[in-house]
């Protein structure tokens, strides 16, 4: 009901801009650095990985093929919706919640504001729009961290690298890896919001719902990354 | 009464129940433009509950609720925003907005409920409208007094400022029924009557009508026998006999969630339910 409410307000005024720009400075600039750092060490940690097995059958020249797929397709959407989700459902869930048990929602719901359109459909616009975004980030500074190891340890030109990792990749991979960044910006925004509208029980109520926001939009993270790319294979892979 | 007169608010046989506890046991009353209702009752005995069902925030199990001559029971939340921008409501802790400064959260009535922005723009256009909004906070502070504390957050308040600012908040958009929900709960004395003195000085100035839900008898008593007088700028004692304030006032008083009583002060004092004498005894009556 919340995501279907939470919907149907994109198209419904009264719209709040000011807290769409508000939470994707607060939700995207804020997770940038963290991002832009995990991104950057796992594909450091890829290539390090791939360049002993590739050595081993003299095709090192492949890790920057191998690299891409991998942070393309799968490790750069789901590291970054989980950090996002570690991040913000986190901090959605205990702001909302802080709200709900100082009866500041119910006092939103008094003054004729409707707290879905007011809280929850931003977060959602918000989330939608730049976790793709920092996927894109992640991914290319990844990309770059597996390029400082294929230089410094395997020998691979800027050109051998890139051009490899850029060939490599097919139209529906890039489909691919901004698709689930889009689902996981849903599930983060509405796991966030809903255990943070839902809290009781005062100040551990929110603990409670915190975690549980973390929790849950995790797990849904790892679900549907594997539903999206069994379908996704099923339905592009023949 | 019927339902088609004109009420403000009307309660007809309204049940409510969390968990197999009654929170409401068939409460019906109505008030009138005009009148105060002052409710009285312990703590968990239903009072926040009532003024939740009475603007739509909770539903009722089972009775109907009329608001303005509109029953809300059964309307859509959607509907019910155009319908809480008439209500003004002050939370028992105030129920300010804590990310949003003072001046913020008093103009928050006018800038984000849609009729009165439409009315707004009606009235007014381009900076005329939001200078009106910025004059509408300023009086509304200085009518509690705060009118210093624009740019702070609610969280550099004391709780009694914090009270104050949330009456602000509530009579910033001139409601038609303003209802306050424990306002001098955790108050010192002191502070507990200059809240009290705030009610009495927007209820007699506008002839608001007002419910008051308190556990202090005291609060109702003042309510009951003071007024607001604007050509001294005081809070005065009310006149003897059937003086105005004093018919106009009425008292509930709640226990597990049924309405025990229902009458003026005087009916209350010569009240023989023992759970009300007890009431009356512990306030000091």
């Amino acid at each position: 009901m919340l995501g279907i409410r939470a919907f149907r307000n994109i198209f419904r005024g009264p719209h709040y801009p000011d807290d769409i720009f508000i939470q994707m400075d607060v939700i995207g600039v804020g997770s940038l650095f963290i991002v832009s750092l995990i991104g950057l060490f796992s594909g450091i940690v890829m290539a390090l990985q791939m360049a002993r097995a590739l050595t081993q059958y003299g095709a090192q020249g492949q890790v920057g093929q191998i690299v891409s797929i991998t942070l393309v397709r799968e490790l750069g959407p789901v590291l970054t919706a989980v950090l996002v989700a570690g991040r913000n459902a986190s901090g959605i869930a205990s702001e909302l919640g802080s709200m709900k048990v100082t009866e500041q929602i119910d006092a939103m719901r008094a003054l004729g504001t409707d707290p879905i359109q007011k809280l929850v459909t931003p977060r959602l616009i918000a989330l939608a729009t730049v976790l793709p975004l920092l996927t894109i980030i992640s991914d290319f500074i990844g990309l770059t961290g597996g390029y400082f190891i294929a230089s410094t340890m395997l020998g691979l030109t800027f050109s051998e690298y890139w051009t490899s990792a850029w060939q490599i990749l097919e139209y529906n991979d890039l489909a691919q890896g901004l698709l689930k960044p889009l689902v996981f910006a849903i599930i983060i925004a509405l796991v966030g919001c809903f255990y943070g509208m839902r809290t009781t029980g005062g100040t551990q109520g929110v603990g409670r719902s915190t975690t549980r926001a973390v929790v849950t939009s995790s797990v849904w993270i790892f679900v549907l990354t594997a539903f999206i790319t069994y379908v996704w294979n099923r339905i592009f892979v023949t | 009464m019927t339902p088609g007169d004109s009420t403000i608010l009307r309660f007809e046989d309204v049940s409510l129940h969390f968990d197999g506890t009654a929170a409401l046991d068939h409460v019906s009353f109505q008030v009138s433009p005009g009148q105060t209702y002052v409710v009285l009752g312990a703590a968990g005995s239903g009072k926040t509950m009532l003024l939740k069902v009475a603007v739509g925030l909770v539903r009722p199990d089972s009775g109907r609720v009329w608001l303005f001559d509109q029953e809300i029971t059964r309307l859509r939340e959607q509907d019910l925003f155009d319908m809480r921008a008439r209500v003004g409501i002050l939370f028992q802790e105030g129920g300010l907005f804590d990310s949003l400064t003072v001046a913020e959260n008093v103009a928050y009535p006018l800038t984000n409920q849609r009729v009165l922005q439409h009315a707004a723009a009606a009235n007014s256009n381009g900076n005329g409208a939001a200078r009106t909004v910025e004059e509408r906070v300023r009086e509304s502070l200085r009518f509690v007094e705060l009118e210093q504390t624009l740019d702070k957050f609610p969280n550099e308040l004391s709780g009694g400022m914090r009270r104050r600012v949330g009456i602000a908040r509530a009579v910033v958009a001139e409601p038609a029924l303003l209802l306050y929900d424990s306002p001098t709960a955790g108050l010192d004395p002191i502070t507990a009557n200059t809240i009290v003195a705030l009610i009495l000085k927007e209820r007699d100035l506008r002839n608001t009508a007002t419910i008051m839900v308190t556990h202090r008898y005291q609060d109702g008593h003042l309510m009951a026998n003071f007024r607001y007088n604007p050509n001294s700028g005081q809070i005065e004692r009310a006149g003897g006999g059937r003086d105005l304030s004093q018919v106009s006032t009425k008292f509930l008083v709640m226990n597990e969630g049924r309405l025990v009583f229902e009458g003026t002060e005087p009916e209350l004092q010569g009240s023989q339910d023992s759970y009300v004498r007890k009431f009356l005894r512990a306030g000091g009556a």
